[in-house]
């Protein structure tokens, strides 16, 4: 950043800039660029008020049709002011000049246009302009398809482009509660808040300007019997001194939600080069004041979007505020008498208005006896034809009321097409508008709870005559084209071709057009654009209905309203407690659910699994399974309770013994599996499937208090108090026995599926399970998280050296695919219940009701060709098979699946391709050939039993 | 987003909560046949005007408990427990409430 200082007082002098007036500090000069080239400025402005009082007109192009765009307002709902800044803090594209404040070294560009915003090649789309009327896209891309011009639409489209490298603005969220929450700071919305602030509500005054005071900023006024300036310096003094009241100026209120929640989106700090902080807010109001004021609408005729032609309330703020004098003869085109107050407010500020065209003949006697006091030329009853000119305004053609076309000579055009409140807040808390006719607006109509509208954001403005507004849409000219979305380059001929094609809901015009969809989201052209809407289909603007406002109110960077939730803070991942010793032994970590784990150890993934579940099947391996879900349930009637969770018989279970269950949805769909111990007669330990912990245990919750709240029995997810060491293989035994004061471990005093706990003889309390999901002979040892790292090292002490070999995810998933071990939402989906795999038995054994029972006896849960759990091998031993392909059957020629691989991999047990998969009739296709398809490879397979490997389990039982 | 008030905790934001949906009818005997059944499954009033939820106070004291809320106006008008009655409302919104089973 440069210093500001150092140039001081050189500046060269600002074309457009009046010599005294307006609330900026002339004793400081700040430097900035636009497009490589230097101005000057002064604190106060905005980078848009400092480019006109430099002489720069156009700012920017169009975005479909690339015509160049100056600046239309003096606030947030500008349109063509889309300029890319960098104020140190990286360059930020489709930055509003109009309401971005002017910062010392800033640097600012065009964009959408190449080589530059004077002569832009892709203006080549104005000049064939008839080729891309609404919705062309639709229309002309369709052969050979659409994805043949995609690249170059997607190209074409869009206006800046994205900063490249990291995002320096740092973000955050804060939450904030009040009585009273006063949206705009003039004179209403301080009025509503002083009033509340003198009752001793704590009040929250949000202002988008940076400056407080609204309106009184540009448009100065009597209030309460004095000068606006001293009643401004008196109100902001008062509230300042008051503890209930928070002030917030450069902070838009972005979202209303339900229950009068609003989002604040805060920039007050967001302006510096380093250590930027751009705040998002939730905060909860009692009531909301909107005094959010009114956006003015532009008027339509030819050529309506020149650079040059401005709203005739920003031509009133650029004289009065910044003293800036954005053309030297104006020409007024207006509805309104709103519009009126704006230019004669800025001729009297030195701003000359040269001539006043209205759309009405009967005006007040007042307004004409003002034009004649200064001079102004004013034409009743006239329309506007034409702007003429390429880069600028030169003049303005109009039809006067007697007929005869005539011709106004000037440099810019104040228009007003009258007001329109700004209550798209309003809107997205529910409240409704109702069409004005007088006023040609749509005002509030029934408040939200707790919600009220004043000042003009209520459709009360200022000095009104009485005369109504004329809408001002759909003037007779069909030459030029009449701009209504200035940015999206929706023209009044858009929307007669969207009539022709029958979208005449203003929801369908707004999609098939996009006429409201650009940044502003339609501030000054919605209203335009639903009006001309009715004319052509005889209706009226209140019969039309307006589109629904949404958040966000104004453009919110993406980084404030993700906050802290980027990087590893998006969705924390959970480590093992011993991820670093898995780390050191060169583990590869993968993402199994919200679980980093180690995939496989060592970089050749293929290698590495085949070494892994070798070791398993001939030695022992060492598998981390801490993620196992594990929730105790306790309570005199965890056993009853248990029961009707899963689909097997729990009563018959005695203590410390283990058993496999299976979980099932109401609709009888296999939701879980995994084993539960019985510790006690009243206690047990649930297995879930890893990941799954959180979900099954608030699943036992909500069936507890809701449905068996009669029962006495509590539920605790202690998933992460256990790290779990399994130890798998023909030698496992042999290892952990050597760990002292283990229990004796001999399969006829600790068979297979049995449970133990005690202590080590050093006083670390475990619990042991004998199971198996490798068919090895297994032991699964829980001891405390913060115990992981020692237990593994003592494992692996005892073992002897490189003895014990640490296993990954894969490699188990390798080992339980041989033994045909389901993997519930890898082998089953939505639609698997446990017949498909093969539970039938338990399923009818139980006599008591449990969840799902009763979908299991429905005619569809049974029918003979639902898809069923089989495993198949390929002819070809070393045909590779990917899960996802389909069995595919062919009759008459004809293919249809019959089901889908669930799981396949290359087996190093076997030295051989196998899968299981689901497959309609499978249980009674044992021996039967089929063919496989996957992305046009037919891949013949054998169906077989799914269990490959050791199907009488003498090992694991060994 | 809402402001739901706990039974248990008090007012709270919507955020901490689960949505358990439309309170279920209650569940069958194991005995009714599949047409009941299925309608039990799978069938919700889904009416416009009040409705019988079931919340969550998920990340807070992970108790579930019922809610009258008006799906118009997202209103909440009443909290129960499970197992208590279901309240008896009156006011501009009851005329649209259905029993809701």
């Amino acid at each position: 950043m440069r210093n500001g200082s150092e140039v001081g007082r050189m500046s060269s002098p600002q074309p457009f800039r009046g010599p005294d007036g307006g609330r900026i500090d002339r004793g400081r000069t700040l430097a900035f660029t636009f497009d490589g080239r230097r101005y000057r400025g002064h604190p106060g402005d905005t980078l848009a008020s400092a480019l006109l009082a430099n002489g720069v007109k156009v700012l920017g192009r169009s975005m479909k049709l690339h015509r160049p765009r100056g600046v239309l307002s003096a606030g947030i709902e500008e349109p063509n002011a889309l300029l890319c800044v960098d104020w140190g803090s990286g360059l930020i594209p489709t930055v509003r000049a109009t309401a971005m404040p002017l910062l010392d070294g800033l640097e600012a560009r065009s964009q959408n246009c190449f080589p530059s915003v004077n002569f832009d090649l892709g203006r080549v789309l104005d000049f064939t302009r008839a080729l891309w009327p609404a919705g062309f896209y639709y229309k002309m891309f369709k052969w050979p398809d659409w994805r043949a011009y995609e690249w170059a639409v997607r190209r074409a489209g869009g206006l800046g482009r994205l900063p490249g490298g990291a995002d320096r603005t740092g973000y955050r969220h804060l939450n904030g509660h009040c009585d009273l929450l006063v949206v705009g700071s003039g004179p209403a919305g301080l009025g509503a808040a002083l009033e509340a602030a003198r009752r001793g509500e704590d009040v929250l005054l949000v202002e988008q300007d940076m400056e407080i005071g609204g309106s009184l900023l540009h448009d100065p006024m009597e209030i309460e019997g004095a000068g606006s300036d001293d009643w401004l310096a008196a109100a902001l003094a008062e509230l300042a001194g008051m503890d209930n009241v928070r002030l917030m100026a450069d902070a838009t209120v972005a979202g209303a939600y339900d229950h009068n929640l609003l989002t604040i989106h805060d920039r007050s700090a967001a302006w510096r080069g380093d250590g930027a902080v751009e705040s998002f807010w939730k905060v909860r109001a009692r009531r909301i004041v909107l005094a959010t004021g009114a956006f003015e609408q532009p008027m339509l005729f030819g050529n309506n979007d020149l650079p040059g032609i401005m709203l005739a309330g920003a031509v009133h703020k650029y004289a009065t505020r910044f003293a800036v004098h954005c053309g030297r003869r104006v020409a007024g085109v207006l509805n309104n008498d709103s519009g009126w107050r704006s230019l004669l407010a800025a001729h009297d500020n030195g701003t000359t208005v040269c001539a006043i065209v209205d759309t009405r003949s009967d005006l007040a006697p007042a307004l004409l006896d003002a034009a004649e006091e200064r001079g102004i030329a004013v034409h009743r009853g006239a329309t506007p034809l034409t702007a003429r000119g390429s880069f600028g305004v030169q003049a303005l053609r109009f039809a006067s009321a007697t007929g005869p076309v005539r011709q106004v000579d000037c440099d810019l055009i104040g228009m007003s097409g009258g007001l329109n409140p700004a209550t798209q807040l309003y809107s997205q808390a529910g409240g409704k508008l109702r069409y004005d006719e007088s006023r040609h607006c749509f005002v509030p109509d029934r408040d939200p709870e707790g919600w009220e509208a004043v000042g003009a954001a209520s459709g009360s403005f200022t000095q009104e005559s009485g005369t109504p507004v004329r809408p001002c849409a759909a003037a007779p000219v069909r030459t030029g084209g009449q701009w209504l979305d200035f940015q999206n380059d929706v023209t009044v001929a858009d929307i007669e071709l969207a009539v022709r094609e029958n979208y005449v809901s203003v929801e369908h015009l707004k999609r098939y057009t996009t006429a409201g969809m650009a940044v502003d989201q339609g501030k000054t052209s919605n209203l335009g654009a639903l009006t001309v809407l009715g004319q052509l289909t005889g209706r009226t603007p209140g019969e039309v209905g307006t589109t629904t406002s949404r958040p966000q109110f104004t453009p919110v960077t993406i980084g404030a309203i993700a906050g802290n939730r980027r990087g590893d803070f998006y969705s924390p991942p959970k480590r093992l407690a011993a991820h670093d010793w898995h780390a050191a032994e060169g583990a590869v970590f993968d993402d199994y659910g919200s679980w980093k784990r180690p995939a496989c150890y060592g970089p050749d993934r293929e290698a590495a699994i085949a070494r892994e579940v070798l070791a398993v099947r001939q030695s022992v391996g060492l598998f981390d399974g801490s993620p196992l879900g594990k929730i105790e349930v306790k309570g005199p009637d965890a056993a009853a309770f248990l029961d009707r969770i899963y689909v097997n018989n729990v009563l018959t279970l005695k203590p410390g013994r283990v058993r496999y269950g299976l979980m099932l949805n109401e609709n009888g769909i296999v939701i879980d599996d995994g084993v539960f111990v019985r510790i006690a007669d009243d206690h047990f330990l649930v297995n879930t499937t890893s990941g799954n912990a959180e979900r099954i245990c608030a699943w036992l919750e909500e069936w507890h208090q809701c449905e068996f709240f009669d029962m006495q029995v509590v539920q605790s997810n202690v998933t992460s108090q256990w790290a779990v060491a399994t130890l798998a293989g023909p030698h496992a035994r042999g290892v952990l026995q050597s760990l002292p004061g283990l229990i004796d471990l001999s399969t006829a005093g600790f068979p297979h599926m049995s449970f133990a706990r005690g202590r080590l003889a050093d006083g670390m309390p475990y619990r042991l399970q004998r199971v198996s999901f490798s068919g090895e002979q297994s032991y699964e040892l829980s001891v405390p998280s913060n115990r992981a790292v020692p237990i593994i090292e003592r494992l692996r002490a005892a073992a002897g050296p490189g003895e014990l070999l640490p296993i990954g995810v894969e490699a188990l998933m390798v080992l339980r695919t041989e033994k045909g071990f389901v993997h519930v939402g890898v082998d089953t989906d939505g639609t698997t219940n446990p017949l498909d795999i093969g539970f039938g038995a338990v399923v009818d054994r139980k006599r008591r009701d449990f969840i799902g029972a009763r979908s299991l006896a429905r005619p569809n849960d049974r029918r003979a060709d639902r898809r069923q759990l089989v495993g198949f091998e390929p002819l070809d031993a070393n045909a590779s098979v990917p899960a996802g392909a389909h069995f595919v059957a062919v009759s008459n020629g004809t293919r249809r699946s019959e089901g889908f691989v669930t799981s396949a991999c290359d087996s190093p047990t076997l030295g051989r391709t196998i899968g299981i998969g689901l497959i309609e009739r499978g249980f009674g296709r044992k021996g039967e050939e089929v063919l496989v398809y996957d992305n046009g490879r037919n891949t013949p397979v054998r169906i077989v039993d799914p269990c490959f490997y050791d199907p009488a389990g003498e090992r694991m039982r060994a | 987003m809402l402001r739901i008030p706990c039974p248990f905790c008090g007012d709270r934001d919507e955020a901490e909560f689960r949505c358990g949906g439309e309170l279920p009818r209650e569940i069958p005997q194991p005995g009714v046949d599949d047409d009941a059944w299925s309608d039990y499954l799978f069938n919700r009033d889904n009416p416009k005007g009040l409705v019988h939820e079931r919340w969550c106070h998920s990340f807070g004291c992970n108790q579930w408990f019922n809610v009258v809320r008006d799906t118009v106006t997202h209103r909440i008008h009443a909290v129960y427990r499970p197992g208590e009655p279901r309240p008896a409302l009156d006011g501009p919104c009851a005329t649209a409430a259905k029993s809701g089973g």
